[in-house]
C-alpha cells in the first residue's frame, strides 16, 4: 500500500512539474506559428488623433509594412523603440504604429522624447481592434509582404537581432 | 561602492550558511547532548551578513545610489522617501533577499528560542533549513543579484511604477513574505522530526508557535493586499482571483488546516503522519505561487518583470525539494493507527482540514487549469470569479455548520448535544428579520446567510460562557467569530453594492435612484513627481438629504510616465461612497464610476478579527510557557 502511494504520487507530481516545465518557454510561441503565411486581417484602424481610417487593404501599395503595436505605458516599448527607429531606416518598408490604449498626451511626449518613427500613425483607444489582429500583449510586431501575407510576427520588444532579420528578409 | 561591500556582504553569508550546514551536519547523531555554541555564534554571524545586505541595499534605496542596475531600474531621486524604501523589495531582486532575510533570521530564532527539545531534532532542522538559504543565496547570487553594477552610472533611475507608489502596497509584500517563508522552518522541522523521530507532543510544540506566525502575518497580508486592491485599482472590488491573489490564498488554506491539525497532536498522538504533510504542503504551495509568480507563465496585474531562466531555477528547485520530501516522508514515516468516535472533536478538526484541502485543490485547478491548457492544447482562457464562487460557495454551507457545532464537542468521546437550543431559534428569528429586509430569492445563498448568522450567534454564546468559566479556547472563539462575521458581511455588501457608470461636463448633474451627483469643479496641481487633476463632486442622498464631497484625482506621474486614477472614498462605518474619474480624450466630458459600498470597514474588521485570534492564541501560549 504504502509502495502504491509512493509510486502514484510520485507520477503524479512528476505529471504537474512536465508541464509545468513546458509551460515556461510557452507564451514566446504562442499565437506566432499559426497566423504566419496566412493574410492579414481585414481591419479598420482609427488615425492618431483624427476622425480618418486606415483598412490593413491599403498595405497592398507597399513593399512591406510592418505594424507595430506599443504604447507610452509600455516600459518594454521604450527598450524597443531604437530598434524600431532603426528599422524606418529601410526603404521598402512602411512602419505603421498602432498605439493603444494609451493617453494621447503621454504617447505624444513618448514620440517627442524618443523619436518618431511611424510613417502611419494608428490608434487603438479600448484595444479592441487590436484584438482582430491576433494582439495579445504589447508590444507586438508584424511583418507583412505586398500581399498582405504574415511573414513575420514578434512578440515582446524587437531585438538587435530582430532588426537584422527583417534586414534580410526584406532584401531578397 | 554599495554595490561591492553588498557582494562581498552576500558572498561570506554564503560561506558562512556552508560552514552552519557542514557543522549541523558533522554534529548530527554525535553523542554531544547539547548544540555546541560555535553553531550558535556561526547562526548570528550569518544573520548579521544577511541583515548588513539588506541594509546596504536599503541604503543604495535612500542614497539614490544608481550605479546598481536594481537601483536604477526601480527608483527616482523624486521619489519620496517612504516609497524609496519600499523600492527595495518592490521588484524581484529586492525581494529575494528579504525573502533570504526572512529564512536567516527564522533559522536563528528557532535556533535560540527552541532552547530545550531534542538536539538532533534541532539540529537536522537547522541543517534542513540552510539548505534552503544556500539554494536561495545562489539563486541571488546567480540569476538575481540585486548589487549588479551599472557602468557608466546613470544620473537618474526609470522610476518605480506610480501603481506601487501606495502604503498598503508597500506593506503587504513584507508581510506576506513573512507567512511565505515562515512556512519554510515548519517545512525544514517536519523534515527533521521525520529523520529524528521526536514524538508527536514535540514536534507539536515545536512547530505550533511558527504557524501562529506565519498564518498571522499571511492574514494581515492578504488583508492588506485586499485594502491596496479596493483603494488603487479603482473597480471598486476587493478580491479578484488573480493568479497572485490566489497564490498568496493557497498556503494560507494549508497553513489553516495545519493550524487545526496541531490543536489536535498537541493533545493526542495521531495526525503525526498528516502534520508532517500539510508542513510540507505549506512550504511546497509558497514556492509554487513564488514560482508563478515570478516566472511570468501567469499573467495578472502583480507581474514581476518575468525571465524565463528565473522560472526555470525555482521550478528546478521545487522539483528536487517535492521529490526530496516525497522521499523522506515515505521512507521514514510512521505507521499509525487512528484511536478517535466519530462525533469526538477530533472529527471535526479533520473535517476542517478536509475543507481546506478542497478549498485548496478548487483554487489550485483554477488558477492551473489555464496554464495546462495552453500547453496542451495551445488555447488561451483565464478563469474567473464566476467559477470560484460556483463551486467554492455550497461548501461554505457545511463549513460554517462545522465550525459552529464542531469546537463544542469534547476530545475523543462522544457526547450529544441537543440541537434545538436557544442560540438555533435566536438565530433562525435573526435569519427571518434579514430575510424580510433583503428579500434575496436564491436559496443557496439563504441558507449561507443563515449558517453564518448561526455561527456568529454560537460564538458570541460561547464567548459569554467562557467568561463565565474562563476556561474556553478565546482565540478559537475570535477567530471562528472573525470568519462568520467576514462571510455575513461579504454576503450584505454583494447584495447592496450600488454602481453606476456615466458620463458628466463640468457643472453637470446625474441623478440616480438614490443620489443627486454634482460635477462641481475640476484643478490642477502640481506635485512632487506627478500632475495631479481632481474633480469636485457633490454627491445628495435623496432620502437623508447628506451630502458628501468627493475627489476623485487623475495623476500623471512623470518617471515612467504613467496614468493612475485615485478613486475618492468617503468611508464611514456603515457604507463606503467611492467614486473614480477618467478623461475622455478630446472632449470635456468625464467618465464617472460611482459606487455605494455597504459594510466594506466590516469586511476588513472581521479579517483583522481572524487574525487576532491567531495572535492571541501565539501570545497566551508564552505565557503559559513562562508560568
Amino acid at each position: 500500500m504504502r509502495k502504491i502511494n509512493y509510486i502514484i504520487i510520485s507520477i503524479l507530481f512528476s505529471f504537474l512539474f512536465i508541464i509545468l516545465y513546458s509551460s515556461l518557454d510557452n507564451e514566446r510561441i504562442y499565437n506566432t506559428k499559426d497566423l504566419i503565411g496566412k493574410k492579414i486581417s481585414q481591419v479598420e484602424i482609427n488615425l492618431f488623433q483624427s476622425n480618418e481610417t486606415i483598412n490593413t487593404e491599403e498595405f497592398i501599395n507597399n513593399e512591406f509594412t510592418i505594424l507595430n503595436f506599443w504604447a507610452s505605458w509600455c516600459a518594454p516599448c521604450r527598450k524597443e523603440h531604437p530598434n524600431l527607429v532603426r528599422l524606418s531606416k529601410i526603404k521598402n518598408i512602411k512602419l505603421v504604429g498602432v498605439n493603444i490604449k494609451d493617453n494621447v498626451e503621454s504617447a505624444k511626449s513618448f514620440l517627442k522624447e524618443n523619436g518618431n518613427p511611424f510613417d502611419i500613425l494608428a490608434e487603438d483607444k479600448n484595444g479592441k481592434n487590436s484584438v482582430n489582429f491576433g494582439v495579445y500583449g504589447i508590444p507586438e510586431t508584424i511583418l507583412i509582404d505586398s500581399e498582405l501575407k504574415i511573414l513575420k510576427k514578434y512578440i515582446g520588444p524587437l531585438n538587435i537581432k530582430d532588426v537584422n532579420e527583417i534586414r534580410k528578409l526584406v532584401k531578397k | 561602492m554599495l554595490s561591492n561591500l553588498g557582494n562581498t556582504l552576500i558572498i561570506v553569508a554564503l560561506l558562512i550558511s556552508f560552514l552552519l550546514v557542514f557543522f549541523s551536519f558533522k554534529e548530527f547523531r554525535t553523542n554531544n547532548n547539547s548544540i555546541p555554541g560555535k553553531i550558535y555564534k556561526i547562526s548570528l554571524l550569518q544573520l548579521f551578513f544577511t541583515a548588513s545586505s539588506f541594509i546596504i541595499l536599503l541604503l543604495a534605496y535612500v542614497l539614490s545610489d544608481f550605479s546598481l542596475a536594481n537601483v536604477y531600474e526601480n527608483s527616482h531621486t523624486n521619489k519620496p522617501l517612504f516609497y524609496k524604501i519600499s523600492g527595495t523589495w518592490g521588484n524581484h531582486e529586492g525581494s529575494l533577499l528579504l525573502w533570504i532575510n526572512i529564512l536567516v533570521l527564522f533559522s536563528s530564532l528557532f535556533l535560540f528560542i527552541n532552547k530545550n527539545k531534542d538536539k538532533d531534532f534541532k539540529i537536522l532542522t537547522l541543517l534542513f533549513q540552510n539548505i534552503l538559504v544556500i539554494i536561495f543565496l545562489i539563486f541571488l547570487l546567480s540569476n538575481s543579484n540585486p548589487f549588479s553594477k551599472l557602468f557608466p552610472i546613470p544620473l537618474e533611475g526609470l522610476g518605480l511604477n506610480p501603481i506601487l507608489q501606495d502604503p498598503a502596497l508597500a506593506i503587504h509584500p513584507p508581510l506576506l513574505y513573512v507567512g511565505f517563508v515562515g512556512s519554510s522552518i515548519y517545512f525544514s522541522a517536519a523534515l527533521a522530526a521525520l529523520i529524528s523521530k521526536i514524538d508527536s507532543q514535540s514536534l507539536a510544540i515545536s512547530i505550533k508557535p511558527w504557524v501562529l506566525v506565519s498564518w498571522f502575518f499571511q492574514t494581515v497580508g492578504i488583508l492588506v493586499g485586499s485594502i491596496w486592491a479596493y483603494y488603487e485599482l479603482g473597480w471598486g472590488g476587493y478580491w479578484f482571483w488573480d493568479p497572485v491573489e490566489n497564490s498568496s490564498l493557497m498556503p494560507w488554506f494549508v497553513m489553516t488546516a495545519l493550524l487545526h491539525s496541531i490543536l489536535v497532536l498537541e493533545r493526542r498522538i495521531g495526525l503525526y503522519s498528516w502534520v508532517i504533510v500539510l508542513s510540507i504542503l505549506t512550504f511546497t504551495m509558497s514556492v509554487t505561487g513564488t514560482f508563478l509568480v515570478r516566472s511570468g507563465i501567469l499573467n495578472s496585474v502583480h507581474t514581476f518583470a518575468s525571465d524565463p531562466s528565473r522560472g526555470l531555477f525555482i521550478l528546478s528547485f521545487l522539483i528536487i525539494m517535492v521529490f526530496f520530501s516525497i522521499y523522506i516522508f515515505f521512507k521514514f514515516a510512521p505507521n499509525e493507527s487512528k484511536k478517535y468516535t466519530i462525533f469526538s472533536k477530533e472529527t471535526f478538526i479533520i473535517a476542517n482540514n478536509w475543507f481546506m484541502i478542497f478549498f485548496l485543490g478548487v483554487v489550485l485547478i483554477g488558477t492551473l487549469y489555464p496554464v495546462f491548457l495552453d500547453t496542451i492544447t495551445g488555447s488561451k482562457i483565464s478563469v474567473g470569479p464566476p467559477y470560484y464562487n460556483l463551486v467554492l460557495a455550497p461548501f461554505l454551507i457545511p463549513l460554517l455548520f462545522l465550525m459552529t457545532s464542531g469546537p463544542n464537542y469534547k476530545w475523543i468521546s462522544h457526547e450529544t448535544k441537543s440541537f434545538f437550543d436557544l442560540v438555533l431559534v435566536l438565530s433562525v428569528i435573526l435569519f427571518l428579520i434579514t430575510f424580510l429586509l433583503i428579500k434575496e430569492s436564491s436559496f443557496l445563498l439563504n441558507l449561507i446567510l443563515f449558517f453564518s448568522i448561526y455561527l456568529i450567534i454560537q460564538t458570541l454564546f460561547d464567548f459569554y460562557e467562557s467568561f463565565k468559566k474562563k476556561n474556553i479556547n478565546i482565540s478559537r472563539i475570535i477567530s471562528h467569530l472573525g470568519f462568520g462575521l467576514l462571510i455575513f458581511f461579504i454576503y450584505i455588501n454583494h447584495i447592496f453594492s450600488q454602481e453606476n457608470n456615466f458620463n458628466l461636463k463640468l457643472g453637470e448633474i446625474k441623478k440616480t435612484d438614490q443620489y443627486i451627483i454634482k460635477f462641481e469643479n475640476l484643478e490642477e496641481k502640481s506635485i512632487k513627481n506627478y500632475k495631479s487633476i481632481v474633480g469636485y463632486f457633490n454627491i445628495s442622498d435623496k432620502k437623508t438629504s447628506i451630502t458628501k464631497e468627493l475627489k476623485p484625482e487623475i495623476r500623471v506621474y512623470d518617471k515612467p510616465i504613467t496614468i493612475t486614477y485615485e478613486a475618492s472614498i468617503e468611508s464611514n462605518l456603515f457604507s463606503d461612497t467611492y467614486l473614480t474619474m477618467s478623461n475622455i480624450s478630446e472632449t470635456d466630458v468625464f467618465n464617472i464610476k460611482f459606487q455605494v459600498k455597504p459594510f466594506m470597514n466590516f469586511i476588513w474588521f472581521s479579517v483583522l478579527l481572524l487574525s487576532l485570534g491567531g495572535l492571541l492564541n501565539f501570545l497566551s501560549r508564552n505565557k503559559n510557557e513562562k508560568n
